[in-house]
């Protein structure tokens, strides 16, 4: 268990850590397999014409869970095997669009080494530097 | 006393769908972990379900006929609200235990909270829905918290 008296985190983190950025480019492709695995038949998702004209969206929008799905991952890439995501909270801000690059990133905001309890910053930004889905996620490194 | 949220409306606090039970697939799993772009091979390979994972499990599969023009089921946990126009909501997930190819799942929504704001150009009704996911010995899994606001 966690948080015995004398046992430590095995890995070394740091407040302000930055977790690696990883920059998306969905395309139609992409788009059309994440709302098939989830059955998800939303028209603004994959009929462009619809999009546009009657919702009068600029493009495919990209659906709010995949930006989700993406804070996840930057967790768990920086987590490895050293610990496992325990809680993820999020918001989709800003609509985005089939075209745009997205990247996702964080920070380590608090760092309890006697129980591995990590929390982070994390975010998706787009090319004009606006944060459209920011979050906040929680880890447990393994402590011995 | 609520502008906008009438003592009917605010009687649907608590209402809990049917559960629904799922069974997670090696299949499936590959083909979340590849449509989201993942980069882990365990998930790649359907080892282990990715985080997020129960969201395509326990999407609502419909006839076609109960699908809007616009290709959208309709979400029969929630009242007729007297704002409509979606705004961006939140999320928030705690995930409790691993999911593996071969579990059963079961999911059930409860519509835990409906509240209204002021807004800058006018109220705001905010709805939360909770979805519990339990194993088949009755553990937690993931508990789901949904947030969205209407103007």
């Amino acid at each position: 268990m966690s948080g015995a008296a004398g046992q430590s985190a095995t890995r070394e983190v740091k407040v302000g850590e930055r977790l690696p950025e990883r920059a998306y480019t969905p395309d139609n492709v992409q788009l059309m397999l994440y709302n098939a695995a989830l059955w998800n038949a939303h028209r603004i998702h994959f009929d462009e014409p619809y999009a546009r004209e009657v919702e009068g969206y600029p493009g495919l929008v990209i659906a709010g869970p995949l930006l989700g799905d993406w804070l996840n991952q930057c967790v768990e890439e920086w987590l490895k095997d050293d610990g496992v995501l325990t809680s993820i909270e999020y918001s989709n801000r800003i609509a985005t669009y089939i075209g745009e690059t997205l990247v996702s990133g964080g920070t380590v905001s608090a760092f309890d080494p006697s129980t591995g309890e990590v929390v982070l910053d994390v975010f998706i930004r787009n090319e004009a530097g606006d944060i459209v889905a920011p979050g906040v996620a929680t880890a447990r490194l393994t402590v011995s | 006393m609520s502008a906008l949220l009438s003592e009917e409306l605010l009687a649907n606090i608590g209402r809990t769908s049917e559960p629904r039970r799922e069974l997670v697939t090696r299949r499936d799993i590959r083909k979340y972990a590849v449509a989201t772009g993942n980069r882990q091979r365990k998930y790649l390979d359907g080892d282990q379900a990715p985080p997020m994972f129960h969201v395509p499990l326990f999407w609502d599969v419909v006839e076609l006929d109960q699908l809007t023009p616009d290709g959208v089921s309709i979400d029969t946990l929630l009242p007729k609200f007297p704002l409509e126009k979606a705004m961006a909501g939140g999320l928030r997930i705690e995930y409790h235990r691993p999911i593996f190819p071969g579990d059963w799942l079961t999911a059930t929504r409860t519509l835990t909270a409906i509240y209204e704001k002021q807004g800058r150009s006018g109220p705001l009704i905010f709805y939360e829905v909770v979805m519990d996911i339990v194993n088949d010995d009755g553990e937690l899994v993931i508990r789901e918290k949904t947030t969205r606001i209407l103007r």
